[in-house]
């Protein structure tokens, strides 16, 4: 089982060491400066270095402490948003008039360039409140949660709903044993690419400005301060952080969906 | 006593608008209780919209229906009836044991009593040993006796069946015929079954009413002789085929009379 899941893999991970090496390879031969490409082995030397602090009692790493400030904030902005985008789904799709007259707006709301209202939170809530870059990626977020679980909750087979109403089913008993587990599949899709936005609204709106010890402040620091390989470790950090968040939600979803069809093994 | 009354019955779609479609008139049915009735026509002749007036899905244009000597929407609540579709119709999420404990969880039954009854319902449809599978590990004859299962299983005095065999292959679809009598029999349920097979209505019911289309009329009530238990003899019996061709000849007949232009 193990030894087939790693087979699975394998491929992955050839990819990935064959870019890293041909990353290094042209670094080496065409003499690329630092500042434009650094090698990865000097990014993972200075991974390796920070870990080392982070390890250490006595030391503090700065990398680490902005990588925790900016997960606490893509988390609680995910949960936030999310949230309420269910919870609002839930609640409209119980009158099917308002949800008729909201979805327009929110699919609407869902094409905006939300991440522009970055300084407008900074100001609203402080620059280094870590709720204004909540704010930003709940809000990101909130509109495609939303709409995917209203889609969910409304696009139910006919006959199912029909199969309902024989059972003189209430209205509740629909929504909880038919129209919620239907919506699965479709809140899980949006929850998947939610956690990949939210960890880029943080990111992104800590560039509009922050505490020092956040993932944004600390990539546009080091960048001006020409020290790149940081920078890229910093980059590299938002990568693992924003991949982990992922698979943790598609873990999450095997864990409550194992009938779906992605997921099926015969 | 008539588990369903039907008389004068109307159903026209879009009444007022271009696309106006007469969809059943002057329908007069009596279902006896206990019965096995097939309803066979071509397509379009209305045998679905039938059904769902008789379910309480649609409302009739005009005419007087009872279920059970009630009213369509009265019989829904009390529970009268399950219904069977073309599709199974399972839910993906819940095992199969759990696909037939549906109608009884929202029933408010118990939770020990919904087991037993599921086991027992999945038992008479030959699927005990499939009670934790899930719908997708299943053949497509499979899943339609789950559906079976689950349309009997809050033992409703009429069982509404639209086509289920309809997806299934020759095989499946005899052995199914077959299981269906059995079960039939073991329940005592009212059958009203709906096929465009004609050789399964005469295999399976003791009237089968012919229907026509544009407008969806009944032409004919054929009463079947053959006797119970039908088997796999039963279809080379010469008074199945005698029957065979008899309503075949009536769905000519009438297909052939409507399908002259002779617009009003
Ligand atoms: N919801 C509907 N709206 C409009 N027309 C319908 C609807 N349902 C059925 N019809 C029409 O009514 C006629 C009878 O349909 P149906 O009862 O499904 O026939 P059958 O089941 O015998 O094939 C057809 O002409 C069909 O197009
Ligand atoms: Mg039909």
């Amino acid at each position: 089982m193990i030894r087939a899941r790693l087979v699975n893999y394998l491929p992955t991970i050839a990819v990935a060491v064959t870019v890293l090496l041909a990353w290094e390879l042209l670094v080496l031969l065409f003499d690329i400066q630092q500042f434009l490409l650094p090698k990865p082995s000097a990014i993972f030397a200075e991974f390796a270095y920070q870990v080392g602090l982070w390890l250490a009692p006595d030391e503090r790493s700065i990398l680490f402490e902005s990588s925790g400030a900016t997960f606490w904030e893509a988390v609680g902005g995910f949960v936030i948003g999310c949230g309420s985008g269910v919870l609002v789904a839930l609640i409209t799709s119980r009158w099917t008039i308002i949800s008729e007259a909201t979805m327009p707006f929110a699919i609407a709301a869902n094409s905006v360039p939300i991440i522009a209202f970055a300084p407008i939170m900074n100001n609203w809530f402080g620059i280094t409140n870590p709720a204004s870059k909540m704010a930003i990626v709940a809000i990101i977020v909130f509109f495609p949660t939303m709409i995917n679980t209203v889609r969910g909750l409304t696009l139910v087979d006919a006959r199912q709903l029909e199969l309902m109403r024989s059972y003189a089913a209430s209205p509740g008993e629909v929504l909880r044993k038919l129209r919620i587990p239907n919506a699965l599949p479709y809140i899980f899709s949006a929850l998947r690419v939610a956690s990949a936005l939210s960890l880029i609204g943080a990111v992104v709106a800590e560039f509009f400005g922050g505490p020092r010890a956040t993932l944004g402040v600390y990539i546009t620091q080091e960048a001006s301060a020409f020290d790149f390989a940081k920078a890229w470790t910093a980059i590299m950090m938002a990568s693992i952080i924003g991949i982990g968040f992922y698979l943790t939600v598609l873990m999450l979803e095997r864990r409550l969906m194992p009938w779906h069809v992605s997921f099926r093994v015969e | 006593m008539n588990a369903i009354e039907a008389q004068g019955i109307h159903k026209v779609f879009n009444p007022g608008t271009d696309e106006e479609v007469i969809a059943l008139q002057d329908i007069d049915l009596q279902v006896v209780a206990g019965e096995f009735l097939s309803l066979v026509g071509p397509s379009g002749c209305g045998k679905s919209t039938l059904m769902r007036l008789i379910a309480d899905l649609l409302q009739p244009s005009g005419g007087e229906l009872r279920v059970n000597g009630k009213a369509p929407a009265q019989a829904r609540r009390d529970r009268d009836y399950g219904m069977v579709f073309q599709q199974a119709t399972l839910y993906d999420w819940r095992s199969v044991s759990k696909n037939v404990q549906l109608p009884l969880e929202v029933m408010g039954y118990a939770k020990a009593e919904r087991v037993k009854r599921a086991q027992a319902m999945l038992e008479l449809v030959e699927l005990g040993d499939f009670l934790e599978h899930y719908p997708w590990q299943l053949s497509g004859g499979m899943q339609q006796r789950v559906s079976i299962a689950r349309a009997l299983v809050f033992e409703p005095s009429v069982l509404l069946m639209d086509e289920p065999f309809g997806a299934l292959d020759e095989f499946t679809r005899e052995r199914m015929n077959m299981e269906l009598l059995r079960i039939w029999q073991a329940t005592g349920t009212t059958v009203v079954f709906v096929t465009h097979s004609i050789a399964e209505a005469a295999f399976l019911s003791q009237r089968i009413v012919v229907m026509t289309p544009r407008p969806g009329r009944i032409t004919q009530v054929v009463a079947n002789p053959l006797p119970y238990p039908r088997d796999f003899q039963t279809r080379a019996d010469p008074a199945f085929h005698a029957l065979v061709t008899q309503l075949r000849d009536l769905l000519r007949d009438a297909v052939g009379a409507s399908d002259n232009p002779r617009k009003a």
